[in-house]
């Protein structure tokens, strides 16, 4: 049965991806990433604005599809999952969105219960005791009977999160939980991704561009840069490495390997042609 | 190359590139209604869905319906009253008002009013939802956004539009009977006999029915298609809105054109 893992199962990464490739019409985003991670584990991917972060998340949760590459989670293909199974293998993951993308029509309560209405039969009071619950365990729980537009920043990003974990997934997949958030609040959202993942017994990924915080709560670091993985290990290795990339980005540097702009035609050409 | 004759070619090239992207456009509207009719047992089986978008198409636009409606049928009472009673037959008014009513004016003008009311609204929430990735992530819980978001607001428009026609129709004989009957002084039994007489329920009646089902139809598909087809930005909604009004308004006049030769030719 499926809940008798074999060992060799147990032990085979929860999400894995090999070689994977993906591009925006002409335009190469990832250009060959290998990445794995194991169950238990809290992941994080890191790598400068704009560099594919939220399409390597997308891949994994299904929306987008490699163009070349495999990508497993749960020892399954995503890309080449039908809609039926790709449902019934999202029923068992979380999703994090980087703006929240809560339902602006519905209270906190009902956006929390929004996943147990549609893929469970519980009766009310249980989805109730449930919801609370998940509020609860991100400090929300007088929040209940808010609407999203009454909500701060932060506290929108923690509602989204008890909502991402309402059916106790497997997988967890956050999307910048850290972006814009002031410094108290970033603490608390890292300690929850670190406290839910341990207490669901999931495992998480989150896609993000703040060092410091991930190094306290994850237990193994990607670095991604123009579509590859430049660099990785586990927190203690990142902040020994020598490497000149890593160095960069703990360092918070602006020169380096990481490139500033935007691929463009150098400036000097362009004013050069104005003058012309 | 110039001169007036590039002028033209460029013309002709914009000309040919709109028919394309038109036909194009239909098709993706096709397809997209055939997604949400197979979408659509959700809207039946969990029927609270359906009749929360009921309330927000039709109720909410229940003011402005029977306002005009009332509006429409005073006017109507005063030019007919006006055109007829010079062929001595002022009596006629009523049928007059019921017949432009039931046959025309209700199923067009409540069409358009329900296209610049609640299909924009329709338009905008999608559009919105999409925006800020309500729907994706609708999507990533293993909800289907069509099922769920779309179908019931479509089911709900289709719906609410023959009752807000009915209505539009009821409120323009009454604003008829009030301005020729009560203030110009017609008979009230000729109005009400004389209308009894002439409308007939299987031709007059009916043919209204069906125009407003299929106005309906039409303009719930283009405001559910807008919003769902929309460029997740502000300004992509604001975009598709006008679309949804503008679209809607051209296919109600030309529909209304083709099911009339269809079913009126006396
Ligand atoms: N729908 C799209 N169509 C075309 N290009 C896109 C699309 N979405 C993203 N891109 C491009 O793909 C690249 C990667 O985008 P992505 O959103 O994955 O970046 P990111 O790492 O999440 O950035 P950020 O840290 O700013 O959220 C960007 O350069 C962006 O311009
Ligand atoms: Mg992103």
């Amino acid at each position: 049965m499926e809940f008798v893992a074999t060992a060799a199962e147990r032990d085979a990464p929860l999400v894995s991806l090999r070689d994977v490739r993906f591009a925006y019409g002409e335009r190469p985003v990832l250009r060959g990433i290998d990445l794995s991670v194991h169950r238990g584990q809290v992941v994080a991917i890191m790598g400068g604005s704009g560099c594919g972060k939220t399409t390597l998340l997308r891949l994994i949760g299904g929306q987008l599809k490699a163009s070349a590459g495999t990508v497993e989670v749960d020892g399954r293909d995503v890309g080449g999952l039908g809609r039926a199974e790709l449902y019934a293998m999202r029923r068992r993951m979380g999703m994090l969105f980087q703006f929240g993308a809560l339902f602006t029509d519905m209270s906190v309560f009902d956006n929390v219960a929004f996943p147990l209405r549609e893929h469970t039969d519980l009766p009310p009071s249980m989805i109730s005791d449930l919801v609370l619950m998940k509020l609860q365990a991100v400090g929300l729980r007088g929040a209940a009977s808010l609407r999203p537009g009454e909500l701060s920043g932060g506290m929108a990003r923690r509602v989204a999160l008890a909502r991402a974990v309402a059916l106790d997934p497997m997988l967890i997949l956050y999307d910048e939980p850290f972006a814009g958030l002031d410094p108290i609040s970033l603490g608390i959202i890292g300690q929850l991704i670190r406290r839910l993942n341990d207490a669901l017994g999931a495992s998480s990924v989150m896609v993000t561009h703040d060092v410091h915080e991930s190094l306290e709560i994850v237990d193994y670091i990607y670095f991604v840069s123009e579509g590859r993985i430049v660099a990785q290990g586990t927190p203690g290795e990142i902040r020994a490495s020598a490497d000149p990339f890593v160095h960069q980005f703990v360092n918070a540097e602006a020169d380096g390997p990481v490139p500033f702009h935007y691929p463009a035609p150098s400036i000097g050409s362009l004013l050069g042609a104005g003058a012309a | 190359m110039s001169g007036p004759f590039s002028a033209i070619v460029a013309g002709l090239r914009h000309v040919g590139k709109m028919t394309i992207d038109g036909v194009w456009r239909l098709g993706f509207v096709t397809r997209f209604l055939f997604a949400v009719l197979l979408a659509s047992g959700q809207s039946l089986t969990r029927i609270h869905l359906t009749i929360r978008e009921l309330y927000f198409s039709g109720v909410l636009s229940l003011l402005i319906i029977t306002v005009s409606g009332l509006f429409v049928g005073l006017v109507l009472g005063l030019q007919g009253y006006d055109i007829l009673q010079r062929y001595g037959s002022a009596d006629a008014v009523g049928v007059m008002v019921a017949l432009s009513l039931l046959r025309e004016l209700g199923p067009v003008i409540a069409a358009l009013l329900f296209a610049s009311r609640a299909g924009s609204a329709i338009t905008a929430e999608i559009g919105l939802m999409k925006t800020t990735e309500q729907l994706k992530a609708m999507d990533m819980m293993a909800v289907n956004p069509i099922a769920r978001v779309v179908a019931p607001r479509f089911w709900g428009g289709v719906l609410s539009m023959p009752l807000l026609a009915a209505l539009f129709s009821a409120m323009g004989v009454f604003g008829g009977w009030l301005i020729t009957v009560v203030v110009i002084g017609v008979d009230d039994g000729a109005f009400w006999s004389q209308m009894q007489a002439a409308v007939e329920f299987d031709y007059d009646v009916l043919n209204g029915v069906i125009k407003s089902l299929v106005f309906g139809t039409v303009v719930s598909l283009i405001a559910v298609f807008e919003g769902y087809d929309c460029e997740p930005t502000a300004e992509g909604v604001s975009r598709a809105i006008t679309r949804t009004v503008v679209t809607s308004a051209l296919a109600i006049l030309a529909l209304d054109f083709v099911l009339t030769s269809f079913m009126f030719r006396g």
